[in-house]
């Protein structure tokens, strides 16, 4: 039986097979242990209830659901619902966006001469994706305060009262949420794009396709995984994201990660929790799916 | 038609260059404001680099620090060892369907799944515990250990993707040889890894220095990371040391995504240079005993 698990070209003694579990071991374990059983325990824990004292109550109950889904004392409020859907309407938003904004970008740098000035372009994108989320998105409450040249211009026009600040509200949160996952999107984008066969847009243009067309028959296909990529790495966190919101949006402005953080800090309600994190991780697989079978059907429907 | 071809280049660089001023002007306005010399406000006050010497004496900051720093490198270390023993292995083994499937989900898990979840997962875990185990209170060895957790398969997925392109006739060649395991893997493999594993280290130390939503449910008193004093701070009223800290923090960032680039690319090259002097060194071996080259 283990022989057939460690099947290889030169025939493996078991000594050797003894050391690749050896090397296996450890690293998974951390996973298993640490990642993939607690994430499977979620299920369990959300049956369960909040106790008195913020300590988990083993009553098998669906109670966790029913709130989810807007029942409570007084009724059926959906209020959880709605964080739900801005949590997806977010994410889509600001990855449409970053979309929009990154093939521009891509095509730019691709079209840099020199080497040395295509590298300096990807390391410009790479530094904010490796700059620390928290300083990032507290200097746009800096750029957004009353004090800011910004928001002085912004009064100016009269696109917000004088003196009072452009944060929190669902402007800040998008600048804050679009500047995050540019780069995510950008990375891709761009490797696919630098390996773009130029002749198909070339041939596309000599035969007078429109620029639209030219963009969905020639660059589209051709561009789809590093778009697939960018848009899986954009929208899922995207989806889960509460740092951005809970600087720039107040409580007002809520998303799923933010309730999900509130339960596990303040709340002390683990098996809600629990229950708000399936249903994030649901719709996670969900946009999973739904990206994968569009890819298909795209890819099917190309030139080529 | 020429006309509207050159419109679009305009357009393109247009967006590209706003792409960039939205990205960099919230890093340049906290670096201007960590030099103006007042406490409250933005009006511009004079150059100062009084902050950043209160930074210097402010305790609560330099513990943040160097909790970080320790987190950072010892996390890193362990998660790059397990992480490329992981990618060896596999690359040693085939496990057929329903293993496979699971070892690979596993792995992939840290990258699919969005960050706060893999946060609750991980105090939930150290939560039933620490029943057993007084050692997973949260503090300095939890939050490493849920570090190490998320770094493992980063590491892994990166020396795996070098793996993958790696010359499997290369490791048939030295067992042909009759080389010892240990031999060809120093001598080939281990030359060839290097940069894959020094770049899936490098992300990894990104990462955990970086990271705040993991660390934010992890910590505990004790384990106060940078990013989670500097939302703290958010939280109470900011004061002008946070932009000298941020600042601080930006300038190392960029500083380590240069450095990491230029190792790269020397690494990339020497490992090139030693694979080659392997091969003439088997080549000479082989030479010895009279078979054909």
């Amino acid at each position: 039986m283990l022989k057939d698990f460690f099947q290889s070209s030169s025939g493996m003694r078991f000594k050797s097979r003894t050391f690749t579990t050896a090397l296996i071991a450890p690293g998974l374990f951390c996973l298993i242990v640490f990642l993939a059983v607690p994430c499977l325990s979620l299920i369990f824990l959300s049956l369960a209830s909040k106790g008195t004292y913020g300590n988990i109550e083993w009553t098998i109950s669906l109670e966790n659901y029913k709130r989810l889904l807007g029942y409570n004392l007084f009724g059926w409020r959906p209020d959880f619902f709605f964080i739900l859907l801005r949590s997806l309407r977010e994410a889509f938003v600001t990855t449409v966006v970053c979309i929009i904004l990154s093939y521009p970008l891509s095509f730019y740098i691709a079209s840099r001469k020199t080497p040395l000035s295509r590298f300096v372009w990807l390391v410009l994108l790479t530094v904010p994706f490796c700059t620390n989320l928290v300083i990032r998105t507290y200097a746009w409450q800096l750029l957004l305060d009353p004090q800011s040249p910004i928001t002085q211009v912004a009064a100016f026009f009269g696109m917000v009262p004088k003196g009072s600040p452009m944060y929190p509200g669902a402007f800040a949160v998008y600048l804050g949420m679009i500047t995050t996952f540019l780069p995510f999107m950008a990375l891709p984008l761009y490797s696919s794009i630098e390996r773009l066969n130029w002749q198909l847009p070339q041939a596309a243009k000599d035969l007078y396709a429109s620029p639209y067309l030219i963009f969905k028959q020639a660059i589209l296909p051709q561009t789809i995984h590093g778009l697939y990529a960018g848009i899986i790495i954009t929208f899922v966190p995207a989806m889960a994201m509460f740092v951005v919101t809970d600087i720039l949006g107040g409580a007002k402005y809520m998303l799923i990660g933010n309730l999900i953080q509130q339960q596990f800090s303040q709340a002390r309600d683990w098996p809600f929790g629990a229950t708000l994190s399936l249903a994030l991780m649901c719709l996670t697989l969900l946009s999973f799916a739904l990206f994968r079978t569009s890819r298909i059907s795209r890819e099917g429907g190309s030139i080529y | 038609m020429q006309k509207r071809r050159i419109n679009y280049n305009v357009i393109i660089a247009i967006i590209s260059y706003f792409c960039l001023v939205i990205l960099y002007i919230p890093c340049v306005a906290v670096m201007v404001t960590s030099f103006n010399d007042t406490r409250f406000g933005l009006s511009w006050r004079g150059f100062t680099f009084r902050w950043y010497s209160q930074l210097f004496e402010n305790e609560y900051i330099l513990e943040a620090a160097l909790n970080s720093l320790i987190v950072a490198t010892t996390s890193t270390i362990v998660a790059t060892i397990l992480g490329t023993a992981l990618a060896l292995g596999l690359y040693r083994a085939n496990f057929p369907n329903f293993f496979g499937r699971i070892i690979r989900l596993s792995i992939n898990l840290p990258i699919v799944v969005p960050d706060i979840i893999m946060a609750v997962a991980l105090s939930v875990a150290f939560g039933f515990f620490r029943a057993f185990a007084p050692i997973f209170e949260m503090g300095m060895f939890t939050l490493v250990l849920s570090h190490v957790t998320f770094q493992i398969s980063f590491v892994t997925l990166t020396v795996r993707s070098r793996l993958a392109t790696l010359d499997k006739d290369l490791d048939v060649a030295a067992k042909d040889l009759n080389a010892y395991f240990f031999y060809s893997f120093r001598r080939i493999t281990l030359p060839l890894l290097t940069p894959s594993i020094i770049a899936g280290a490098m992300l990894a130390f990104t990462l955990s220095l970086d990271d705040f939503i993991i660390s934010f449910f992890i910590h505990g008193p004790e384990s106060v990371t940078l990013p989670i004093y500097i939302f703290a701070s958010l939280k109470r009223g900011i004061t002008p040391e946070i932009h000298a800290l941020s600042t601080v923090i930006l300038a190392a960032t960029i500083v380590l995504i240069i450095v990491a680039e230029r190792l790269a690319t020397v690494l990339i090259k020497r490992s090139k240079k030693e694979v080659k002097d392997a091969l003439d060194d088997i080549g000479e071996k082989v030479g010895d005993l009279g078979l054909p080259g």
